[in-house]
């Protein structure tokens, strides 16, 4: 278990700013925040890269605070790889057992099975200049993971690869979780990772903590406007709300009136997500509260999904697969109806 | 073919000057003596003492400013500190102050009474005429190639990849050795090439810290101010050989060895 109590530092323009928070045991753990927000630093103090001027970190009730990155044993994984270039793919992964005079034909053993593992057997004796991103990356993991580290720590481990690499590396991040049963805290700015691989996510701005937990809790129910941008949340309305009938909050924006189960009042914003509203040509009958009559205002084709903004009072957007936008006839200035229940409302 | 304009070509005249200028005397020179005096030369014992002497005294000083200039090129490259922009000016003052100047600040402290030359002389070491006298002055004059060229190449190891080695269990150290070293390690023997060619060519603080025993340059002054130039020439020929065989090293050094980064 890592513990981070009321930890701050202030270098240059970076900044953490008193961060309380507890990564369990073998917990897939995601920092998630645009840059500058303090990540990479709040890494490199988990690993001992730095010393925080406040606050403590303790590491399985130990606190470690005070020690040298040599004497943490944790794994770190940078974007760019940081492989040693005058060293060999072998060698690399061969570095942490070297320095602890681990016999060599253990070490043989050991970085042939890592290389295993990773599949990157065949590029034992080639150059890290010579590798692929994702090869790089591989070696990166192997390194980092021969020593047995309580904990990996990953740098935006997956943001110089390109798209299928990127991939297939979350799915082979996945199955480390699982065969090593290891604590992975890794850090990012990019919402699909979180979304396929947390337990857990933090959302970080400006060094502070903006909202933690399930993914789904914070991709469902932003607890403010900055995370509701980070998350991609497309529709966030503003308006005024107020009790309303059946124990639900109305939200009037001034053109429509939303309907939300969440109990809020006054000045609000309600958000709710392109996938949660549904599309009709014709009026039918529905069990959902807010239902709106409107028109096509935008179409973009994503290729195998359809997002569209309509425009019922205020403009919001919503996606459909290809085939149903295909069915729907579908075209700009068409006049169609949207759904949404009261749940999907989020307010804040 | 790509066409010149006349911009280019009128600043390609202008300059060759440089390049021209540098080039003939150093052509001349080379050209000037018959080979007979040459071999003549490199068989004078006096000669070939004083190259001996200039390039012994010139290789302790390059391993003395390797010895304390690496660890300072280091820290100069990793830290930020107060003070830090005045400790570089102090490693650049011998570029810009007369070579001269530097000999007579050097006789100042290093003579048998001076506050630096006295402790030393307890020990049995003399600085004034005598060779380590003319190794304090190459030192005094040449080791910033050291420390400027070794900085550069500590600067271009990039710090994570220290630190990703000190999660891997390797203390700072051993870091040191095992990575940021040898990344550095082509721009600490360019440097060190070129401090010890700088130092071989030394001439203005070795007259004046110690004129004796004669090294190269000394030697070919004191030819030249006795018997003339047709006594200096072929000495100064020699010398000038030498150091240009050390300037294509580097050159070749620089391009040849292998660059991690690049493929």
């Amino acid at each position: 278990m890592i513990k981070l109590e009321n930890l701050s530092r202030d270098w240059k323009e970076f900044k953490i700013d008193d961060i309380t928070l507890e990564v369990e045991d073998r917990e897939y753990f995601i920092f998630l925040g645009p840059s500058g927000s303090g990540k990479t630093m709040l890494l490199e103090l988990i690993a001992g890269m730095w010393s925080p001027d406040s606050g403590k970190i303790i590491m399985n009730n130990k606190d470690v605070t005070r020690l040298p990155p040599e004497n943490r044993g944790v794994g770190f994984v940078y974007q760019n790889y940081m492989l040693f270039p005058h060293k060999t793919v072998f060698d690399n992964i061969a570095f942490g057992l070297n320095v602890r005079k681990v016999e060599k034909n253990e070490i043989k053993s050991q970085v042939e099975e890592m290389m295993n593992l990773f599949g990157i057997s065949h590029l034992a004796d080639r150059l890290p200049r010579t590798l692929s991103g994702g090869e790089q990356q591989r070696t990166a993991l192997a390194r980092a993971l021969i020593i047995h580290p309580q904990v990996l720590l990953m740098d935006e481990p997956l943001s110089a690869l390109d798209r299928i690499t990127r991939e297939e590396l979350i799915q082979e991040l996945k199955r480390i979780h699982q065969k090593f049963n290891i604590t992975i805290i890794h850090v990012t700015h990019n919402f699909d990772e979180a979304l396929q691989l947390a337990d857990r996510v933090a959302i970080m701005k400006k060094g502070t903590i903006s909202q933690m937990g399930d993914i789904d809790e914070i991709f469902r129910h932003p607890k403010d406007e900055f995370v509701a941008d980070f998350v991609g949340t497309e529709n966030i309305i503003r308006g005024f709300a107020s009790d309303g009938e059946d124990s639900l909050t109305f939200v009037n924006t001034g053109n429509i009136v939303i309907e939300s189960t969440q109990k809020k009042t006054g000045d609000v914003h309600a958000t709710i997500r392109p996938e949660d509203i549904t599309l009709s040509t014709d009026k039918v009958p529905t069990s959902a509260r807010n239902v709106f009559k409107g028109h096509i205002k935008e179409i973009y084709d994503l290729g195998t999904i359809i997002k569209l903004t309509v425009d019922v009072g205020e403009q919001l957007v919503l996606v459909l697969t290809r085939q149903s936008f295909l069915d729907l006839e579908l075209n700009i200035g068409k006049q169609i109806y949207i759904y949404f229940k009261a749940t999907a409302v989020n307010l804040f | 073919m790509r066409r010149l304009d006349y911009t280019t070509i009128f600043f390609a005249l202008m300059g060759s000057f440089l390049v021209l200028f540098i080039l003939i005397p150093i052509i001349n020179l080379m050209v000037s003596s018959n080979i007979d005096s040459i071999v003549a030369n490199l068989q004078d014992s006096q000669v070939i003492t004083s190259l001996f002497i200039s390039v012994y005294s010139a290789l302790i000083a390059t391993l003395i400013a390797v010895l304390f200039g690496v660890p300072l090129a280091y820290i100069l490259a990793r830290h930020d500190f107060f003070g830090k922009g005045f400790v570089e000016s102090i490693i650049d003052i011998p570029i810009v102050i007369p070579h001269t100047v530097s000999g007579i600040a050097l006789l100042l402290v290093f003579t048998s009474g001076g506050i630096l030359g006295a402790p030393f002389s307890k020990l049995g070491i003399v600085f004034t005429n005598a060779i380590p006298g003319i190794i304090i002055a190459m030192l005094f004059v040449s080791s910033s190639f050291v420390v400027n060229s070794a900085r550069e190449g500590f600067e271009s190891v990039d710090p994570r990849m220290e630190k990703v080695a000190r999660t891997l269990g390797s203390g700072t150290l051993r870091t040191f050795f095992v990575i940021s070293l040898p990344l550095a390690l082509r721009s600490i023997v360019v440097g060190s090439i070129l401090c010890w060619a700088r130092a071989i060519s030394e001439f203005g603080a070795i007259i004046i810290l110690a004129f004796y025993p004669l090294a190269a340059s000394t030697l070919i002054y004191t030819r030249f101010v006795q018997f003339g130039l047709s006594a200096s020439t072929p000495v100064a020929i020699i010398l000038i050989s030498i150091c240009l065989a050390l300037f294509l090293v580097v050159r070749l050094i620089i391009k040849g060895w292998r660059t991690y980064d690049k493929t």
